[in-house]
């Protein structure tokens, strides 16, 4: 195995009930590398993404992740590795930003340790990298959706886990902040981290995706490189909708017909 | 919006905790409820029908020589005082916990039916003219009946949600208000008025409050150690199991302790009302919603309003003795009313 190699999927397939959302397919992602999953509505993609970060049990095939399969991590070991941004952010309670942003330093944290200092710099720098300094006393309840949204990936960065994965991060977001966010894991990656991400804009996933798995919502799945998933014929099968795949500036895009 | 949350704001950054509030104004609100507690505690020993001299009551704890009066206080007051204190404690720990488990901040410790269940025991054996310490078993095994009535029915199929819970534990309340109506509708004589007092809540025949203390700090014991947890948890079940909690467990955890304080509170004083449910609130709104200061937090400031309202039951209209669920719920009532016209969501 490739030393290099972060998260692998092998013959993974996933069912729901009686329907198959996947059907088996390999794929292995790098550190470094950014995966999109892509699919029209309730393909399953959440799913797929909840499998691969430990949460459910594969239907068959295995995942693994730095060569582990991930049914053999301890729980907290494993929150230090991955962290997962999920598509909702329910909010029972009112509560600081800070302190929302700081429950992603749990798994780092002992069972009777306090969140220090060092804790305490690290939830500040992950509020100013998505550009919300001075939002620490505030109330979770009073910020707007896309506000929110930054808070839940505030947390995430907190985390720090090698291997990111977003449910679609982009929620919310006003064009502005979808570029910075994406931008960020994509730097992140690059930086020697691993990111998967379900997206549901075809352009933005041409964009930052170095793997893509498109699911077409029948049990099919196409997993591979960018170039190789991409395709104006492929995608018009999955969303059910004709795409005319045109090239802006040596960028891939495709609208629809 | 809370004042809380605007104090922790404009706290200058450095002074501030790790969580955004100052440490220093969570020990000492921890501390002034601790306070409060002895107050209403030596207060109730002072306080009552026989006038008793604070000599006598710190002859009472032991501090100088028996008399008459002392022998009142230690007698009749001091168990009525700790069992005061204990349930309140239990019952503003218990309603905390089940906030937490059913993510809902109006939910008390009787929302999942173990008043009901309990209040089916008391009444049945009250109507059968039991002796006190049948009612208090009676009671204790209704309120444990209901709490695995709700568990099973709630568990079903085996998904468990706060909400299917919250339905199965109304429905069941249900079931027993019914239940209780009928006994009441059907019993006639003096037993009526036991059996009002039971409903309401009252600490008058409480004489054993050991068992209750001693509750109330395994209880502490146990819940503080996964506090964190219980903050994480806050955040819903997927991200906080993405955070490695084992978060099945840790609700069946939350579920049973919770369940037994209140069916030990609920046989000792009855249902008192507005104590877990008011008592959370009002924490959380001074020091926030970390469950590592707002469940001891709550159990002083329980225990403290129980005691200081048994005292008023028993003093305001003496020789009357009201049951001191009356009194919670005059406080209770527009308290709470006040909180949320102050907090509209």
């Amino acid at each position: 195995m490739n030393p290099a190699t972060l998260l692998e999927a092998d013959q993974l397939a996933v069912r729901v009930g009686p329907r198959w959302l996947c059907c088996e397919f390999s794929l292995r992602l790098h550190a470094g590398e950014c995966l999109v999953l892509l699919g029209p509505n309730g393909a399953g993609k959440t799913t797929l993404l909840h499998t691969l970060a430990g949460l459910r049990p594969p239907s068959a095939g295995r995942v693994a992740l730095e060569g582990r399969d991930l049914s053999s991590w301890p729980a907290g070991e494993l929150a230090r590795q991955r962290g997962l941004l999920v598509q909702q952010q329910p909010d029972y309670f009112a509560a600081s930003v800070l302190e929302t942003v700081l429950v992603g330093r749990h798994p780092h944290l002992g069972r009777w340790r306090w969140e220090g200092p060092e804790d305490v710099e690290l939830a500040r720098r992950a509020l100013a990298q998505v550009g919300l300094d001075g939002f620490e006393g505030r109330d979770v309840l009073s910020l707007s959706g896309g506000e929110r949204q930054r808070v839940a990936i505030a947390a995430l960065l907190t985390q720090a886990p090698r291997l990111f994965l977003l449910d679609e991060p982009t929620n919310h977001l006003d064009l502005h902040y979808q570029i910075a966010i994406l931008d960020l894991f994509q730097g992140l990656a690059r930086a020697g981290h691993a990111v998967v991400m379900v997206l549901h804009d075809i352009n933005l996933a041409a964009r930052y995706a170095d793997r893509v798995i498109l699911l077409d919502g029948l049990g099919g799945v196409l997993a591979g490189g960018r170039q190789e998933v991409l395709q104006a014929e492929a995608l018009s099968r999955a969303f059910g909708h004709p795409l005319r795949h045109i090239a802006v500036a040596g960028r891939a895009h495709f609208i629809p017909d | 919006m809370a004042d809380a949350h605007g104090a922790a704001a404009a706290a200058p950054v450095g002074q501030a905790s790790p969580l955004g509030r100052p440490l220093g104004r969570c020990l000492g609100v921890l501390g002034g409820l601790f306070v409060a507690g002895l107050f209403a505690f030596v207060l109730a020993l002072h306080a009552g029908e026989v006038p008793v001299s604070w000599g006598d009551v710190a002859g009472a704890m032991g501090l100088g020589s028996g008399s008459g009066a002392a022998e009142v206080v230690r007698a009749l007051r001091l168990p009525r005082a700790l069992a005061a204190y204990a349930c309140g404690a239990l019952l503003a720990l218990a309603g905390t916990l089940m906030q937490i488990l059913l993510r809902n901040p109006l939910a008390d410790p009787y929302v999942l039916g173990i008043s009901g269940g309990a209040a089916v025991g008391a009444l049945g054996a009250i109507a059968l003219g039991a002796a006190a310490w049948v009612v208090d078993g009676a009671a204790f095994t209704g309120a444990l009946t209901a709490t695995f009535l709700v568990f099973g029915l709630a568990r079903g199929d085996g998904a468990w949600t706060p909400t299917r819970l919250l339905l199965t534990g109304v429905i069941v309340a249900a079931g027993c208000g019914a239940a209780v109506s009928f006994m009441l509708v059907m019993t006639t004589d003096i037993r009526v008025q036991s059996m009002l007092f039971w409903l309401t809540g009252d600490a008058s025949g409480a004489t054993r409050p050991w068992p209750a203390f001693l509750l109330l700090l395994g209880g502490l014991a146990l819940v503080l150690p996964f506090a964190r947890d219980f903050n994480v948890l806050a955040r819903g079940d997927l991200s906080a199991r993405a955070l490695g909690l084992r978060v099945e467990r840790l609700r069946l955890l939350i579920y049973v302790l919770a369940s037994l304080l209140t069916a030990v509170a609920v046989t000792q004083v009855g249902s008192v009302g507005f104590v877990g449910l008011v008592v959370p609130h009002l924490v959380r709104l001074a020091l926030g919603n970390d469950q590592r200061v707002l469940l001891p937090a709550a159990a002083l400031a329980g225990g403290a309003l129980l005691t200081a309202a048994d005292t008023a039951a028993r003093t305001v209209m003496a020789p009357t003795q009201l049951p001191v669920g009356v009194l919670t719920a005059l406080i209770g009532v527009p308290l709470f009313l006040f909180l949320l016209m102050r907090h509209p969501r």
